[in-house]
């Protein structure tokens, strides 16, 4: 009688779980399947869940709608800016964690405090910069954003990182006569590579979905694969299979990257306060 | 005695320039970063500060002036203002209510063991890596367009009339778009936190007879009251701020039935180009995003102590 009502509660519990597993990612699923399929198969209706594969949506946005021109800025733009952060903000972190002083601890609150600034609270005044300065639809420009809104993002995980390297390993280092340097480059960066490396990540799959700025910033010359996509929202959109094939291009890399990074992502979105 | 303190002194004076070098080094290494975000959050800042008090537009600019409160008594004074704050406190307010609350229980679900956990899971907290453009649009074109979307060829399956979702209830919709996108990121969030959960607690109390019920809101909702805080104070700081996702779909639309705060600022300032107003509404919208951020500040600093 127990034993039934376990098994009862199990097959209850997968069935629901799979159930509503399936439906959140069922737009997804859908998406990919309809940018193989062709445009009178896309709006056919009813829908058809089975039907004869077709490419020609994929060879029609990388011919006609000039993707690699937005994928390629979309890349630039996430590999500069990540890159740029991570160079400003390892030392910073290093210093804080391995020489803390007594206003560290405010230095990181109010860090944090510049990522809680609302975009569009101050969207006017970057506009007018943006405009008078040339860099309105530049690269330069999204990377320089992109780089300043993750910095507090980034110095704090990095710091989180350093802290879990053992002081007593530099310490020994430095007994052997390691100059600062060498302690970094040679005993320090080795630990800790793989939490430098999920920080990049993050800030990585944050600059690739960002939109706030992208959208208002760029319209061609250095406009990255969110504002392609919002193209889309005219009537071309209505070439279902041509979005979804676009879409499908646009996701996919970051949602693997996402993926495999699930438990440093939620470390870097939380400030490490859920652990 | 006079021995042991020229021997303190002695040692003393290395060890203060040591730590004065220290510390220089450490200001050293910190300064790029400190200059670098002190330089955004103060310069944008004042800017916002004094075009909101300007007279200014970007089709004339001749005529520029102080304006006082006028972009204040004009914002606030506006009807379209007011909608767009009940609008975004909706949208706040509805996502907010839809991923906390599913979250927390789809978060217990999936700490259960059953066949193909570890894919489900990926399954479920996927739409949290769509980019918001490509989520509004999915959603807008694939699943709810009136004539080609799954939803309205479902709805027509069980013998329903298609809605046109998002020209009828468009705030609804958006609420449930949005929600698409950051359930699971509490989902990842709290099932993360509910993976330290004592399993000794739960057996002890499922021997003292606890029910499923009894064992969820003593034992489990406690255990996750600090990730649900975090979670609700960082999606709350994402929310104030959507755009994109109402950009590609209603446009704020029908009328400014789904503005937010958002949305009306930048169509204040890059439709209408009154630089003026928009400054105003920024100025509130950082307003209302420093009370959240004053209370998740004091939730991260209380962590940083333990």
């Amino acid at each position: 009688m127990a034993r039934t009502s376990t098994h009862m509660r199990h097959a209850a519990i997968t069935v629901l779980a799979w159930g509503i597993a399936l439906w959140m990612f069922f737009p997804i699923l859908w998406m990919v399947l309809t940018g193989f399929k062709s445009e009178p198969d896309a709006i056919s209706t009813p829908p058809h869940f089975f039907f004869s594969p077709t490419i020609s949506s994929y060879q029609d946005v990388f011919a006609r709608e000039n993707y690699w021109h937005f994928a390629t800025n979309s890349v630039v733009i996430s590999a500069m800016a990540t890159v740029v952060a991570l160079l400003v903000s390892v030392p910073a972190a290093y210093a804080m964690a391995f020489l803390p002083g007594p206003r560290t601890r405010m230095t990181l609150l109010w860090m944090l405090s510049t990522r809680m600034l609302p975009s569009v609270g101050v969207l006017v005044p970057i506009y007018l910069l943006a405009r008078a300065t040339g860099l309105l639809d530049s690269r330069t420009g999204l990377i320089v954003i992109y780089m300043l809104t993750n910095l507090p993002i980034t110095v704090w995980m990095l710091y989180t990182f350093f802290r879990e390297v053992p002081v007593a390993i530099l310490e020994a280092g430095r007994m052997d006569g390691a100059t600062r340097w060498q302690e970094v480059t040679q005993v320090l960066m080795p630990l800790a590579l793989p939490g430098i490396a999920s920080t990049g990540l993050l800030s990585l799959i944050l600059c690739w979905n960002e939109t706030f700025w992208s959208l208002n910033l760029t319209s061609s010359i250095a406009a990255p694969l969110t504002t392609f996509i919002a193209s889309f929202s005219s009537p071309e959109g209505l070439f279902f299979a041509k979005l979804s094939a676009a879409s499908t291009l646009a996701v996919a890399p970051i949602m693997v990257f996402g993926w495999v990074s699930q438990k440093q992502l939620v470390r870097g979105l939380t400030f490490g306060a859920v652990k | 005695m006079d021995k042991v303190a020229v021997h303190t002194s002695v040692m003393a004076r290395p060890a203060a320039s040591a730590a004065r070098s220290r510390r220089l080094q450490g200001f050293v290494l910190q300064s790029p970063a400190i200059v670098l975000l002190l330089v955004w959050s103060v310069v944008p800042l004042l800017m916002t500060l004094w075009y909101s008090v300007r007279n200014y537009n970007l089709v004339d600019p001749t005529q520029q002036g102080f304006a006082g409160i006028n972009n204040y008594w004009y914002l606030l004074t506006d009807p379209d203002f007011m909608t767009s704050l009940e609008n975004t406190a909706i949208l706040v307010g509805g996502v907010l209510a839809i991923s906390v609350g599913l979250g927390t229980l789809l978060a217990v679900l999936y700490n259960e063991e059953f066949a193909g956990r570890g894919i489900a899971r990926i399954l479920v907290i996927s739409p949290f890596f769509i980019m918001p453009t490509v989520a509004a649009l999915l959603w807008k074109n694939l699943m709810l367009h009136p004539i080609y979307g799954v939803y309205s060829a479902m709805m027509r399956a069980v013998g329903l009339t298609p809605v046109d979702w998002l020209s009828r209830y468009p705030l609804a919709t958006l609420v449930m778009i949005v929600a698409w996108e950051w359930l699971p990121f509490a989902v990842l969030i709290l099932l993360t936190a509910i993976q330290s959960l004592d399993t000794e607690q739960k057996e002890a109390a499922r021997m003292d007879g606890a029910g499923m019920v009894a064992q969820f809101i003593n034992i489990t909702l406690p255990h996750l009251s600090r990730a649900i805080t975090v979670v609700i104070m960082i999606e709350t700081i994402f929310l104030l701020t959507v755009f994109a996702e109402i950009s590609v779909t209603t446009a704020g639309g029908p009328g400014v039935a789904s503005t937010n705060l958002a949305f009306l600022i930048y169509s204040r300032a890059l439709l209408q180009f009154d630089v003026g107003g928009a400054s105003a509404g920024g100025v509130v919208a950082i307003v209302v995003a420093n009370v959240v951020a004053a209370f998740l500040l004091r939730a991260v600093a209380r962590n940083l102590e333990t």
